[in-house]
Formats: structure tokens, sequence, C-alpha cells
């Protein structure tokens, strides 16, 4: 066990535990935009930064371990600049109209989001080239996460990288190439980590835009996938008895909340077997 | 079958997490990155972690494109490949002695079978040089752990259960089975091929893999079904259609198949059952094979419309739950199947599937602490999982390394015979069939869904054949078997050696791939060889 | 003028910059068997003896640094010189490795025994290409003279492709590995992880020069200029409103006045017109004003009483025509187009900053602007964006500098 100090309280943990989960376990509020359990952290949106005795700079939580002896603050000035700097710095650039954690973060800072506001955005319009999921990156905070699960972290597939850089950096499939024409294989695990809702299911993109999407009248089971036999947990989400979205459980072992395009993308065979209802002949 | 006879149980041996604890993971004939994709994360991860990737497989693909080597063989030439590896692991002293000692028999029989596969000798059969095959089984011999992964490449052959053998005889010489990292993974192709296995979907075992021809076992079941059971095994699927020829069998009932565009010569099969006096056909879709049913009775949805579990390739046995109302009348295969018993005079009671599982797991010790409630706490368990608090098992056969392992697992010697069908003058191609990643089987359940590839099927051809046939991309052709023809646009890669084309049968409707398809069956498991026909390639005049 | 890391003028006549003659009569093959033989505990005893700290700018402790790759166990480890000099006012590198190419490399082979490593790598700035031919004929030389090739040492050299960013230690990592040069977190430090994740030690050319140096003469030696703080010599490069621009060698502790006045270095404006302000180690230093430079002289201690630091030894001048606010919209036009995009601080916060420069409403702003600059001192993930404010806030905070009445 290692002994660490946090906003002055002492705690235990084993080694290897980040210094962000050694926070959270005690109930202190560390934002994370780009972090996500299943994924190598990528320090992008440091909004994680907290104080540690003997660093100059702020440190992201998330990537650091924690150490024997180690002095943390989470709740000092500096912290809390650099979080509400984040949180105007980003709602200057993006649409965050579904970004949830974003969200959280400009509500919890108090951050003023016309502070940065009135110079150059993210604004551009919606890549829709295909019928599985739309690209809308005027919402895209470059967490990297999508970048991260397309390649070394999940899929391997490499379809997209990050290009560009400073304000221009941005997530590519090769010189702007429509998806169909990249390596992409639509496993949609880009769409399952996106934090902001810059990638979305086609399905949910349209009944959001003609407001038929009802987050109250969905309903959420969870089942085996009937493809292949590798046995992946899925939730299907139903609206008015379609199925509307899948996805797979953050914890599930087996899928990590991944999948492949059968399962994430190939149910609608679920509702069109109306063909035969009734007995025959 | 083959790890049936060989362990006792017809199961992989290891748990998906695995491969995150190997050093070393040799796919033989299976591509994971499509077939088994999110397998193939598990596989990367181990590969992340260091652990060496080694693909046999004929074509180039999204598995091969990740792995360290990749041994492009000819199709049909595993056994050559694998024996010559254990003719140099043994032939350089590099076999787990302690183990094949304590834990198997037969290596003398072994060890002399495999004396004469010289890689050269393998090198003229299969294609890859014999200093990589040296090499390789070097890397293999030497990992402190191995896995071996295999799908349908190794059992859609007429000899699938001595290609199995091969495999299981290499993990068996090396001590990869029952360790951490180590073990034997047969990757299932549909979502409860294992489950229906474990549940005596196999003509000569009883739930659990029981032995039908056990008398105490027949006994068991007898006392607790109340009828007797007959001690004979029954047909397997290619023994159903020879005695459908012969017309013994007239009667056939189907559920949740489409055997006339799934299985191999599949023109020769839709007349067996065109000619059957009763087809019934329970299903959710009027499948060409329910089209031609007497009658056809409408089914939910398996995994969204009804409850029940599957059991996947790391023997988890999982939930199914039903997530919406299937459409008109469509019921249940149990309501059906109770319906049916009491329809022919049985007084079956309809059972909710907790009640049949709860059941089938008093007769089958492999089962018998999993409930339905463990089930939902736990998100699946792994059989065997005996008792009530029993953990399952994360990997089978842990016994072969504990100073009395029990019954020894047998080295099966196996040799290697060409395919069936070998390519001839008038049909100079060798057809290989298998998945594409984003459709599934014949294409009932996929081609209804709005992905950017729904365009059809293709032939895949080396650039060099489509040269010498003077054919273009895109340009259709007829291709041609002793059993039938397609026609199909061809699309050039070298994904494919020449010599060898590949075809889905993914888009069935329109290209029946499987009327080309072998159905030189596998003598004990009665597979037929998809992976391995000839053709002959027409160019289409209009 | 001293020469020390520069040969002198007659030996430089005499033997050309990448030759046997130059390895010899520099001193440096005697450096080298003088290191191997004297083992690497004892020269990383000499290098802490003379304090040297690296060159590049952040003036690390290079004992330490040695000494941590030295003692990590793996078996395999990097030595990495970095010469992907792409600093506004920096271009000291680039003269030393024309001039003298075979002092850095020999300090790279001598750094490469010292820790263990059986490969060594230089990394160039693209633009370079003068610079990488040289190295490359030196690299020929070193062949020749039997200290690089099968069964030693080997030396790859590796072209950046045009970002300033490739410099920082971790992204020049990522470039040589084939990946795009984003800056990686710390720790763990190159000194464990760097370089394909193996312990690594990475120094700057001008620290390298100074090793071969070091062991071609003695401590004693090393330590006769300089200060007690920093022996030894810093290559400068003046530029900006100068009358001498250039790259000089200087002792340690030489008052600022000096170099920026005298005849034989700067030699004032050389407009005519009074200095109006300095900048201090480059694109990312502190602007000082002339009564501050004439106080100073060139040594860490001193300087840090300014808020100022050595820094690559870069020192820009600007008359009293020069315009701070289109010096400042320069600079972080610099840092905007050269952020990697990888951090949110730096990616936007460079952006943000330039706009309000363009937009000339850095005074009214100056609050927003101060904290805008302390998030991204604290929250950036490298140096680039924790400095990239540094000179817009140290010329806010100098009113003398403007015709404003308030500090930032």
């Amino acid at each position: 066990m290692l002994h660490l100090t946090i906003d002055g309280v002492s705690i235990n943990v084993p080694a290897g535990t980040t210094v962000l989960e050694a926070a959270r376990g005690m109930g202190e509020y560390v934002p994370t935009l780009c972090w996500h359990p299943n994924l190598t952290p990528a320090n992008a949106c440091r909004a994680c930064v907290v104080e540690i005795e003997g660093s100059r700079a702020l440190v992201s939580s998330c990537s650091r371990q924690a150490e024997d002896g180690m002095v943390v603050k989470t709740k000092t000035e500096r912290v809390h600049n650099a979080r509400q700097v984040i949180a105007e710095l980003l709602t200057s650039t993006n649409n965050t109209a579904s970004a949830g954690d974003l969200q959280e973060l400009v509500s919890h800072t108090a951050a003023n989001t016309l502070r940065f506001a009135g110079g150059e955005t993210w604004e551009q319009p919606l890549r829709d080239d295909n019928n599985l999921f739309v690209r809308n990156y005027d919402a895209c905070i470059l967490c990297y996460r999508c970048v991260e699960a397309c390649g070394v972290d999940v899929q391997n597939t490499f379809a997209i990288a990050v290009a560009g850089r400073g304000f221009d950096a941005h997530i590519d499939t090769g010189f702007d190439r429509p998806l169909p024409e990249s390596d992409c294989v639509f496993c949609g695990n880009c769409v399952e980590v996106c934090p902001t809702g810059a990638l979305l299911d086609k399905k949910e993109y349209e009944l959001r835009q003609s407001g038929r999407w009802e987050e109250q009248d969905i309903t959420t089971t969870r089942t085996t996938c009937s493809y292949c036999g590798v046995g992946c947990e899925l939730e299907l989400h139903v609206m008015d008895n379609q199925v509307v979205k899948v996805t797979s459980p953050e914890d599930n072992p087996i899928t990590h909340g991944m999948l492949c395009v059968k399962g994430r993308y190939g149910y609608e065979y679920v509702q069109v077997h109306e063909d035969i209802t009734e007995p025959a002949p | 079958m083959g790890l049936t006879t060989v362990f006792g149980a017809g199961g992989g041996t290891i748990a998906y997490e695995d491969f995150h604890k190997t050093d070393f993971i040799l796919l033989v004939g299976a591509n994971v990155a499509e077939a088994h994709p999110i397998i193939f994360h598990h596989v990367m991860k181990g590969v992340r972690r260091g652990a060496e990737l080694v693909v046999v497989d004929p074509r180039k693909n999204l598995t091969t494109r990740r792995a360290h080597e990749h041994l492009a063989l000819r199709v049909g030439s595993d056994i050559a490949l694998l024996n010559a590896m254990a003719h140099v692991i043994i032939r350089d002293g590099l076999q787990r002695r302690d183990f094949i000692g304590r834990a198997t028999t037969g290596f003398d029989v072994y060890r002399k079978s495999v004396a004469d596969w010289t890689p050269a000798r393998a090198e003229a059969i299969t294609g890859i040089p014999a200093d990589r095959i040296e090499s390789v089984a070097h890397r293999f011999a030497e990992a402190d752990g191995a896995i071996i992964g295999w799908t349908l490449g190794i059992t859609e052959h007429h000899n699938a259960v001595n290609n199995v053998y091969a495999l299981v005889n290499l993990a068996l010489l090396t001590g990869n089975v029952g360790r951490p990292g180590t073990g034997l993974s047969p990757f299932r192709g549909q979502n409860n091929v294992q489950g229906g296995g474990d549940m005596g979907a196999l003509p000569n075992r009883l739930p659990g893999y029981q032995d039908l021809t056990d008398s105490e076992v027949r006994r068991k079941f007898e006392q607790a079904w109340g009828v007797s059971i007959d001690p004979l095994p029954g047909l397997d699927q290619s023994q159903m259609f020879e005695a459908m020829g012969r017309k013994d069998l007239t009667g056939l009932y189907v559920i949740g198949e489409n055997p006339i565009q799934s299985e191999a010569n599949s023109n020769h099969i839709k007349r067996l059952f065109q000619d059957l006096e009763a087809l019934v056909v329970q299903d959710i879709f009027l499948t060409p094979t329910a089209e031609i049913a007497d009658v056809v009775l409408p089914a939910r949805v398996s995994f969204a419309e009804s409850e029940g579990t599957f059991v996947n390739s790391e023997r988890r046995v999982q939930r199914v739950r039903a997530a919406r109302q299937a459409p008109g009348e469509a019921q249940d295969d149990i309501w059906i199947i109770t319906a049916l018993a009491r329809a022919m005079g049985h007084p079956w009671t309809f059972l909710s599937a907790a009640e049949v599982f709860d059941e089938m797991r008093l007769l089958a010790p492999n089962f018998r602490g999993m409930s339905y409630e463990r089930l939902d706490r736990e998100g699946g368990l792994q059989w065997p999982c005996p008792a009530d608090g029993h953990p399952g098992s994360v990997r089978l056969h842990e016994r072969l390394w504990q100073d009395s392992p029990g019954r020894p697992a047998p080295f099966m010697p196996v040799d290697w015979e060409p395919v069936a069908e070998q390519p001839t003058a008038e049909f100079p191609f060798t057809l290989t069939t298998g998945r594409r990643l984003a459709f599934f089987n014949t294409g009932v359940q996929t081609q209804h869904y709005p992905h950017p590839d729904q365009t059809g099927e293709r032939l895949d051809i080396n650039p060099a054949d489509a040269a010498n046939l003077h054919v273009i991309e895109g340009q259709a052709v007829r291709v041609r078997s002793q059993r039938g023809s397609v026609t199909v646009p061809i699309h050039l890669t070298d994904s494919v050696n020449p010599g060898t084309v590949f075809l889905s049968f993914h888009f069935s409707d329109d290209v029946p791939t499987n009327v080309l398809a072998l159905d030189a069956t596998d003598p004990v498991a009665g597979t037929a060889e998809f992976k391995a026909a000839a053709v002959a390639i027409e160019i289409e005049t209009a | 003028m001293i020469y020390r890391l520069f040969p002198n003028p007659e030996l430089e006549l005499a033997t050309a910059p990448a030759s046997r003659e130059r390895l010899v009569e520099r001193g440096f093959e005697r450096a080298y068997e003088n290191a191997q033989e004297i083992g690497s505990d004892t020269v990383i005893q000499h290098i802490q003896a003379i304090r040297l700290g690296g060159r590049g700018g952040a003036a690390f402790p290079t004992a330490r640094k040695w000494l941590s790759v030295k003692n990590e166990a793996e078996s395999i480890k990097y030595v990495v010189m970095n010469a992907d000099e792409s600093e506004p006012g920096t271009f000291k590198d680039r003269e030393l490795l024309l001039r003298d190419p075979l002092g850095p490399l020999t300090g790279l082979l001598i750094a490469a025994s010292a820790v263990g490593a059986q490969q060594a790598y230089v990394y160039v700035r693209g633009e370079y290409r003068d610079v990488e031919i040289r190295i490359q004929e030196a690299i020929t030389v070193l062949a020749e003279a039997g200290w690089i090739g099968p069964g030693k040492v080997s030396i790859d050299v590796r072209r950046g492709a045009g970002a300033y960013i490739a410099g920082e230690e971790t992204a020049l990592f990522n470039s040589i590995e084939g990946y795009r040069p984003e800056p990686r977190v710390k720790p763990p430090y190159p000194t464990a992880q760097g370089l394909f994740h193996k312990p690594t030690l990475i120094q700057n050319v001008e620290t390298l020069a100074n090793i071969a140096l070091l062991f071609a003469h003695d401590v004693d030696w090393f330590r006769a200029v300089g200060t007690d703080a920093t022996p030894g010599t810093k290559l400068v490069a003046l530029s900006g409103h100068v009358a001498n621009p250039g790259v000089y060698e200087v002792p340690f502790g030489i008052e600022l006045g000096a170099l920026i006045g005298d005849g034989q270095y700067g030699g004032g404006t050389g407009t005519g017109r009074p200095l109006k302000a300095v900048l201090m180690g480059g694109a990312a230093g502190t602007f000082i004003t002339p009564q501050e430079a004439f106080e100073a002289r060139l040594d860490y201690p001193d300087l840090a009483k300014f808020g100022a630091g050595v820094g690559s030894g870069a020192i820009m001048l600007f008359d009293s025509t020069a315009d701070l606010g289109r010096i400042l919209t320069g600079l972080a036009r610099f840092f905007a187009d050269e952020s990697c995009g990888q951090c949110v601080p730096c990616r936007i916060g460079t952006k943000r900053i330039l706009e309000l420069l363009e937009t000339q409403r850095l005074w009214d702003r100056r609050a927003d602007l101060k904290d805008l600059a302390t998030a991204m001192t604290d929250a950036s993930i490298c140096g680039l964006g924790q400095t990239a404010a540094n000179a817009l806030v140290s010329a806010m905070n100098r009113p003398s500098l403007w015709n404003e009445p308030a500090a930032l």
C-alpha cells in the first residue's frame, strides 16, 4: 500500500492506483473530458490537473500513478483557474450542446463561456458520408478517444489520426476522404467513446434532428449478440418497440464496451421480420 | 469433435483474457479480425503486451495485416505444415518432456508419424519455404506460453477432425494447454454453436457432452424424462442428407436455419428438400428454405424477443433477454415446441426458459451451479460450474499439470491428404469461401442494414490470373464447378494467390456461392469441404 | 573573444571541420580515449565537478541525467543528440555543427559508453541540410577512426520535417519512432522510458561539445573560465537591432552590457538609435529593459533576479523604433503555428492570445490574459505551452517598455 495525502486527508491506496482514482475514491470532484476507463490516458484535455508538491506545473491526475508520500491538492486557486480556462477555451471553440461532461465542467467551475469567445471556431459542415454514423466535428474537443479506439487500444484499424497542428489539429481520415473510401470498418467504437456527440449514430442523429428522440421513452435491455460465437453482451435501446441503438456495457469483460459493425449496426433485421407473423400455410 | 475425443469435452480450453497473458498466438484458418472482431481485440491486446502473432491462412486479410508473420499456405495443406512443425520440434528436442510423460499417451507413435515430415517435404505441399517453417516451429516451441486458435479454415474441410488433431498434437507436444496464457481455442462461427453442442445437439451426446452410449447416462435421462432413449447415435447432418437421398428420411423440422443456401452443393440440397414429404420451418424470415416448406412457424428473434441463454467460444453461458414485442403471432421457440408436443398428444406444459434451464442443469453436471439468478448477477459463467458456489472455470484441463493428472490426453497422429477436389484442366482454380467483416452467413440478417459495402458479392482473384483471363475489375464472369455455376463480378486483389479465388456466401440471393461448394464431408464430424472446390472461370458473353 | 567550443581561427583555417586532423588537433581523440580509460563512474564525477547544465535551455544538471540512465537495468539504451534547433533567434547549434561537428559527436560517443548505449541518434532540423551533410562527413571520419561500426556504437541521423515541437525531447522520440511529434506526459522521464520506451539520454549539441572539451582537457581547465555557479562558456546568438549579429562564445558571468555594446561582440544597436528592449533566451524567453540589461551578467542566478534566464543563449535586441505589439504578435503567431495541438491550453490558448494581439486588445483584456497565461503555464503538457506566454507576460510587466502605466 502507498500512503499519500490528498487535500490534507491521509489515505492508503494499492500500488498502480492513479492520482485520479485515489482522489475520486475519496469523493473529490476531479473532472475529466478525454480520460476513458478502457483507453490509454491521452492527457489532452488537462481538466483533471491537480497540484502535487514538488512539481512546478500542475499534473494530469488521470495518468499519474500515486507515489508513497505524495501530497496532492485538488482545490487550489491554480487548479480552479486552469479548469475554468480550459472550459472557457473549449466553449469558445466548439459547439457544446451535446457535450455533457464539458457542460458539467462549465457549471462546476462557473466558467464564463463568453470570455474567450468571438475568435475562430471549429464550425464546419456535418460530415454525412455513410448511413451508419455522422461526424459533426464542430463538437469535437480533440480528446483522442476515437483515435485510440480505432488504433492500438481496441480496433487496430487505424482509419483515423490527428492531422494538422495547433488550432488546426483535427481528426482526419487521410486527406479528409469520405469514410467509405478510408480504412474504416464501421465498428462504431469511435462513436461509443466520443464524449461530445461529435460522432453520432445516423439513426440517433436523424431521430434527434426530427425531434423524435425521447430519452425517457427508451428502454434498455441487456442481452447477447446473435452473430458470431464471441458472445458480446449488448444493450438494446428500444423506443416504440423499435431498436434504435445498440451499445455494450463499458465494464463487460468480453467487450469492454466495444463491438463490431454487425453487433452495433446490424440490428435492422430484428424489426423487418414482420414478413412472417402468422403460421403458414 | 476433435477436442472431445482428446480431452473429453468439446470446448475451447482458454478464456479470452488468456490472450493478454500469452507469448505466442498461432491462428490457423481464422480471420478473426473479420469473423470474430472482438476476439481480435483480445488478440491484439496480447500483441501490444509483447506476444508474437503468426497467422496461417491462404489469403491476406485484416488479420494477416496485423501479424508478425503470415504463412500463406496452399488451401488444404494445413496438416503438412503442422506435422512439419512437430517434426522440427521433436528433431531439435524442444518438446515438453515432463508434460508429455505425465499427461499424454501415444507420443512414440506420434513421433514416428511425423518423422518423415521434413520441412522440405512440407514446403513442396504448402508452398511455405522450409526455413520459415523451421523458424516458426522454433519460436512456437520456445515461447513460454502459446495459444492456438482456429475457425472454419480448419473445420470446413473433408478432413476437418484430422486438422483439429494436428493442432491439438502441437499443443500437447509443447505443453501448451491447461496453463494461463496457453490453450486451444476454436472460435465458434455462430452465437450458439457452442451451446448447441453443449446441449447435446450431436448425434452421440446428451446434454453436457454426456455419452449417449453409456447406459448409466441414459438411465439418468430416462428417469428424468420418463421415456426410453435409443442407445444408437442418430444421424449427423450429412447423414441426414444422404438418408433424404435414399428416401429413408422424409420429414424434416428445421429451426432457424437456411440450408438451401447455407449448405454445400446447395442445388442438390434444394432438390432433396423439395422431395421431402413434410418440411416444417420455424424461422423469423421467409427464407428460401421456408418458401418451399409445407408449414412455416413464425418464431421470435432469439436475442431480442425471447428469453434464454447462449454459450460463447470461451464456454461462457450468457443470458439473452427480450427487449421488444414480437410481431403478430410469432412465438417463442419453447412455446412452439411444447405446443407441437401437445398437438402430438403429449401433455407438455409451457415452461419458461429458466425452468427449462433448471431441468437441464439437474441432468448436466457441467452446468449444475448455474442459475438464472447467478447468470444475471455475475454476467455469465464459464462451464464447468458443477456446484452453487463454484466460480466457473476460466480454463480447462488445468488438471494435466497436477501430479495426478487423471485421464491422459492421447496424441492423435494424422496424415496429410490433398483436398478432395483438386484443380484440373477443366476446373483450374481452387475456390475457397469465407466471411467478410460486415456480413453474416447467407445474408438473411445482414442484408437489411445500410452498410456502405452493401454492394453485392465479388469474386476475389489475383491480378495475374485476371490478366491471363483478360478480365478487368468489375467484369462479370461465370464461375462453374462440377455442381453448378454462379455469375459474379470480379475484384482484382493480391489477397489471394494465383490459382486461388475467393467468394463469400453473404449475398446468396444473387450469388448462391454454395451451389459451387463441394459436399465431400468429414467421416467423423460430417462437415463439408466449403474451403476448397475446383472451379472454372468463364467470361460472360453478352 | 574566447575559443573553446569554437576552434580558434588558425585551426579553423588549417584543418577541415570534418577531418581526422581536426579530431586530433582539437584533442577529441584524447578525450574519447581518456573517457574510455577512466570509466563511466569517473566520467560522471567529472561532469558533476564542472556543474555542467544542459545548454539547450532547461539547464538540467547533466551528471544527474547520465547517472539515471546509467543506473537503469535495461540492456537496451539510447543516446540522442538534439540538433533540432528551430526557435526564432536561436542559431548557435547550427554554427557549432558547421564549424566543429566532431566535438558534439565525440561527446555523444562518450555519453553512449558512459551510460551503456549501443545506438546513438542525431536528430537534426530538416531545414539544416548543410548541417546534416557536415554531420554525415564527421560520422565518416569517426568510422574511419574506428570509433563506430560493427560491434561498436552506431550513429544514425534523423531529419526533422518542419515542426518546432519536434525539438521537445519526448516529441523528438515520437518523431524518430515514426509517430506525430507530440510530447509525452512525464513521468516517465526519458532517462527511464525514452526512445522506443527504453532508457535514453538526450542532450543538446552544445552540451555534448562541452563534454568533449572537458575530457580533452580536465576539470580545472574547464573551470578556469566562467563563474563558480556556472563554469565554462556559452554560445550566444545575437540578433535584431544589433551592429554585429552572430554567434559568440563568451564566458559565463560576462556583463550583458558588454555583450550587447562592446565592439568585439554586439557593438550596440547599430541603428544610431537607443536600445528599447532585450529579449533574453529566445521566443519563450523574457523581455528585459535596457536598465536591467546593463545591470545583469550572463549567468542563471544573476538573470533570475530579473525573472529571466540564459535559455538557449538567444539574445534579441530592439531599438526605440520597435513596435512591441507587433513583435509580440509575431512571437504569438510562432507559438500558435508551432503548437502541436495535443492539449487544450496550448492548442486553443496560443490561438486566443494571437487573436487578442492581432485585434490590439492586450490592455483591456489584461485580467483575462493573465488567467489564460497562468492556465497555459500551469496546465500545458510540455514546455512549449508552458512558456508560450512568457515573453508576453514579461513585456506587459515592464511598463517602461510601453507608454502604458500599469503592469499586468
